[in-house]
């Protein structure tokens, strides 16, 4: 199921220094890259986060981008870009150096994936691994098996 | 007992959260129904939850909610949701 939501050009490096909102802005653009959304899901991840706060920042060093369901949402997906140089944002839980993405089309049909995905980044150690591992294939190996 | 895992949307952070608490409170052995909501939701359900998980940036958005509030720094943590479970419960 995780394999499906990683698109083939999900997962990424970004190697200029970058802001938050830049970070923000090229996680989604991954999502984009594989079809999963429009151009307008970027706005509204950015409405979401200068109305609530960098509330995607849900773990250290880790954030979790998202807007709700709706048009500009093509098909279920999941992207992670890779910060080389790490970001504010804002957060308790900063510095930022993992930015996933993701999208749904609509409320329910990627809960089960998200438990996979909680099931993955909750087991003994996988924070960490992802966290330091700069090989990409390795990154989608351990995310995705 | 009815708990809800908030986040602004109800469908990233709060599903994440709630399926981390269904995990920790089925090893618990709690009986409790988790349900994903948004922030508006939370605040405009007819039926109370007893606790509240959400992250610590979100607190001021549920402020004056008639539940126990539970704020968790790292979704991904199981043992800090189980302590904080634990210690609200008891």
């Amino acid at each position: 199921m995780l394999a499906q939501a990683f698109g083939p050009n999900s997962i990424a490096h970004h190697l200029e220094v970058t802001d938050w909102e830049g970070a923000l802005s090229k996680a989604v653009a991954l999502l984009e890259a594989d079809l999963r959304v429009t151009s307008e899901y970027l706005a509204e991840v950015l409405a979401s986060n200068q109305k609530l706060g960098p509330y995607f920042v849900v773990a250290p060093g880790i954030a979790i981008a998202h807007a709700a369901p709706g048009a500009s949402v093509l098909e279920t997906g999941m992207a992670l870009l890779r910060l080389e140089v790490p970001v504010i944002s804002g957060s308790s839980n900063d510095p930022v150096r993992l930015v996933f993405a993701i999208c749904a089309v609509d409320s329910d049909s990627h809960v089960e994936l998200l438990a996979s995905f909680a099931q993955v980044m909750s087991a003994e150690g996988n924070m960490n691994r992802l966290l330091n591992e700069p090989d990409l294939t390795i990154i989608r190996n351990l995310l995705t098996t | 007992m009815k708990i809800y895992a908030v986040c602004g949307a109800g469908i990233g952070t709060s599903v994440l959260l709630k399926s981390n608490a269904d995990r920790v409170l089925a090893a618990m052995g709690v009986e409790a129904e988790v349900q994903a909501v948004s922030i508006a939701d939370a605040m405009s359900a007819e039926s109370l939850a007893q606790i509240v998980l959400i992250t610590p940036e979100l607190q001021e958005q549920i402020k004056g909610i008639r539940s126990e509030v539970i704020p968790i720094d790292n979704i991904f943590n199981l043992e800090e949701i189980e302590q904080k479970l634990t210690a609200a419960l008891s």
